[in-house]
C-alpha cells in the first residue's frame, strides 16, 4: 500500500485524479490539499510515497513547494499549460499529466512511477527544479521556510545575499532567511541589472547601495542604506561600476 | 497611370481661357504695330495652335517620364529643343500662308528673336506646372498607399489582440468538464455549453468593434460563470453598473482580460475567498470602468499585477485612442484597481 496525496487548487482538478485513483488499490489517497501551505503540511505529516502535485497555485507554486521540502517524494505533476515547466519536465524526464487528461495516460503515469521508485526514488527532482526556477515568474520572489512558518520575499526587498556553507543567508528588513541553494544558482536567476555577485561570497542588491568605499587594499566595501557592509572584490568592484554606469 | 492635369475640369478651362487671352493678345499687338488685321488674326492662329500642339506634345511625353523637379537641367534642355522646333514649324508654315503681304517675311525675320522668348516662356511654365503637377500626384498616391498599409497593420493587430485568448483558461476548463463528466453529467453539459458561448463570443465579434456596456457585461458574465466552476466558493464577483452607462460603447472584448488579469492576481495571491468588485460610472463624456482584486502586499509587488493581460489592453487603447493614459492601475489598503476609461466619441 503506497500513500498518495493531492495538492490543486481546483476542486473539479482534484476530483478527476480522485475517480481515476480509484482503478489503484494499491494507491491510498490520505489527504487533498488546495495550496502549497496545505501540502507541506500534509507531507510532513503523512510521508507519502507519491504526489499529484499542480504547478500554478495560490501564494506559492508548485515547485516552490518542493524546494521547501527537505526530502520530496515522488512527483507526478499536472498542469494545463506552462511553457517552462514543460522545458524542465522533459528535460529531466519526470512524468507529468497536461490537462486534461484520461484515464488509460494517468494509468501510464503511475506505472512509470512504479517502475522508477525501485531504481531511484527522486534523483531527478533537484535538478528539475533548478530548471523550473529560471521562468520568470519564479525570479522575481524567494520562499524560505523559516522555522514552520513559509516567507515569501519578493526580490527587491532583498539587501544582499551571503554564502554560508550549503546554504545561502538572504538578508533583508527582518533579518536573514536560510536558503539551501548555492550562490551560482542565485547569480544565474536573479536578474543581473539588480544583483551584482560582488564577491565570491556575496550578492548585492544595487538598488540598496548608497556608497562604495575604499578598503585595505585593492579591496572596496559597500555600504548600504540599513548601514550594512558587503565586501566587493577588485573583480566585483569592476562588475558593479559597470552595472551603476561608472 | 497617373491622371493628366485635363482630368481636372478647373484646370483645363483656366488653360483654355490663358490660350484664347494669348490668342488675342498677340492678333492685337500686330494690330496695334499697323499690320492688316486678317494678316494679324492668321498670324497669330498659326503660332499659337502650333505653340499649343507643342504644349501637348511636352505633356504627353512628361506623363510617361516625369523628370525630377531637381534635374533642371534636362528640364531646361528639353524647353530648348521644344522651342526650336516650334519656332521652325511655325516660321516655316507662317512665310507660305502669308507671302502676300507687304513686308511680312521682313517683320517675320525681326520678330523671331521675341516670338522666340515668348514660346520659350510659355512652353517653360507650362512644363514647370506639368512635372509638379504629376509629382504632386504621385505623391497622394504613395501618401494613400502608405495609410492604407498602416491601417491594414493596425486593424490585424488589433484582431490579434481581440483574440488573446489565455490557454490556461481553455485547458482547465476542459479538464474542469473532464471531471464533471464523471460525477454531475448534468453540470459538465452546462459547462459545454457556456464555455461554447464564450468561444463564439470571441470569433463572432471580431467585426463588431464596438459593443454597449449592457452587451459587454452579458459576455463577461459567462466567463465568470465558467471560473465560478472552476475555483467555486473561492471566487465571488460583485457587478455594479451604473445605470447611465447601460447604453455606453466600449471595444468589444476589453472587459474579460481585464478581470482574468484581477481574478489571476487575486486567486494566485490570497488563499480564502477573492471578491472581484466590478463598477461602473459616467464622467463627463467618459464611461469610467473600475475592477478590483485583493492581495497581499507582504509577498507580491503590485507590479507583478500588470501582466501580459493588462498591457495588451493598454495597446488596443493606444491603437483605438492614440491616448497612453486611458488604463490606470493603484495598489491601496490590500486591493488593486484598475481603472479604465472609455472617451465616447
Amino acid at each position: 500500500m503506497s500513500k498518495v496525496i493531492i495538492i490543486d487548487d481546483e476542486h473539479l482538478a482534484r476530483s478527476i485524479v480522485k475517480e481515476y485513483l480509484q482503478k489503484h488499490p494499491q494507491l491510498e489517497l490520505v489527504a487533498e490539499c488546495g495550496d502549497g501551505f496545505e501540502g507541506l503540511k500534509a507531507i510532513q505529516q503523512y510521508q507519502p510515497d507519491l504526489i499529484f502535485l499542480d504547478i500554478q497555485m495560490p501564494k506559492i507554486t508548485g515547485f516552490e513547494m518542493l524546494e521547501l521540502i527537505e526530502e520530496p517524494p515522488a512527483v507526478i505533476f499536472t498542469t494545463a499549460f506552462d511553457e517552462y515547466a514543460i522545458k524542465a519536465f522533459e528535460a529531466h524526464a519526470i512524468d507529468y499529466l497536461l490537462k486534461p487528461f484520461n484515464q488509460e495516460r494517468f494509468n501510464k503515469a503511475v506505472a512509470k512511477w512504479s517502475e522508477q521508485k525501485i531504481v531511484s526514488p527522486e534523483t531527478n527532482t533537484q535538478e528539475l527544479l533548478e530548471t523550473a526556477s529560471q521562468s520568470p515568474s519564479q525570479s522575481s520572489r524567494i520562499v524560505v521556510k523559516n522555522g514552520s512558518k513559509i516567507k515569501i520575499i519578493p526580490v527587491h526587498d532583498v539587501f544582499y545575499l551571503e554564502a554560508a556553507d550549503d546554504y545561502v543567508k538572504i538578508h533583508t528588513q527582518e533579518g536573514y532567511f536560510l536558503k539551501n541553494k548555492t550562490m551560482n544558482h542565485f547569480e544565474q536567476v536573479l536578474d543581473g541589472q539588480q544583483f551584482v555577485r560582488s564577491h565570491r561570497s556575496y550578492i548585492v542588491n544595487v538598488q540598496h547601495i548608497t556608497r562604495i568605499d575604499p578598503y585595505e587594499k585593492d579591496n572596496h566595501v559597500a555600504v548600504l542604506r540599513t548601514g550594512a557592509k558587503v565586501p566587493v572584490s577588485r573583480g566585483g568592484y569592476g562588475k558593479l561600476k559597470s552595472v551603476l554606469g561608472l | 497611370m497617373t491622371a493628366s492635369p485635363f482630368s481636372v475640369r478647373k484646370f483645363f478651362i483656366v488653360f483654355s481661357i490663358a490660350w484664347l487671352v494669348l490668342m488675342a493678345d498677340h492678333a492685337l499687338l500686330l494690330y496695334w504695330f499697323e499690320m492688316p488685321l486678317k494678316a494679324a488674326i492668321i498670324d497669330s492662329l498659326i503660332s499659337n495652335i502650333t505653340l499649343l500642339l507643342t504644349c501637348l506634345l511636352i505633356m504627353n511625353t512628361i506623363r510617361y517620364y516625369v523628370p525630377d523637379i531637381n534635374q533642371y537641367l534636362n528640364v531646361l534642355a528639353m524647353c530648348i529643343v521644344f522651342t526650336i522646333l516650334w519656332l521652325l514649324l511655325s516660321k516655316w508654315l507662317l512665310s507660305i500662308s502669308l507671302d502676300d503681304y507687304e513686308n511680312y517675311l521682313f517683320f517675320l525675320k525681326r520678330s523671331l528673336f521675341i516670338r522666340a522668348s515668348i514660346g520659350f516662356l510659355v512652353l517653360g511654365i507650362v512644363t514647370m506646372s506639368v512635372i509638379i503637377w504629376y509629382n504632386w500626384q504621385e505623391q497622394q498616391t504613395s501618401e494613400l498607399r502608405k495609410t492604407d498599409a498602416e491601417k491594414l497593420a493596425k486593424e490585424a493587430e488589433l484582431f490579434k489582440l481581440r483574440q488573446q485568448l489565455q490557454p490556461h483558461f481553455l485547458f482547465n476548463s476542459l479538464n474542469s468538464i473532464n471531471a464533471l463528466i464523471g460525477i454531475r453529467p448534468e453540470e459538465a453539459r452546462k459547462m459545454v455549453q457556456q464555455l461554447s458561448d464564450f468561444l463564439r463570443g470571441t470569433i463572432k465579434k471580431e467585426e463588431t468593434q464596438w459593443v454597449n456596456l449592457q452587451e459587454e457585461i452579458q459576455y463577461l458574465q459567462l466567463y465568470l460563470d465558467i471560473e465560478k466552476v472552476r475555483f467555486g466558493n473561492r471566487l465571488a464577483t460583485i457587478i455594479e453598473t451604473d445605470e447611465t452607462t447601460q447604453q455606453m460603447k466600449l471595444p468589444a472584448l476589453l472587459l474579460q482580460p481585464i478581470v482574468e488579469n484581477a481574478i489571476k492576481f487575486g486567486l494566485y495571491d490570497t488563499t480564502g475567498e477573492t471578491i472581484i468588485r466590478l463598477e461602473t460610472k459616467k464622467l463627463d463624456n467618459e464611461l469610467l470602468i473600475r475592477v478590483s482584486n485583493p492581495f497581499d502586499p507582504e509577498t507580491s509587488s503590485p507590479k507583478q499585477g500588470t501582466g501580459f493581460g493588462l498591457k495588451s489592453v493598454q495597446r488596443r487603447l493606444y491603437l483605438l485612442f492614440a491616448r497612453h493614459d486611458l488604463l490606470t492601475t493603484e495598489a491601496k489598503d490590500n486591493i488593486f484597481t484598475t481603472t479604465v476609461k472609455i472617451p465616447q466619441l
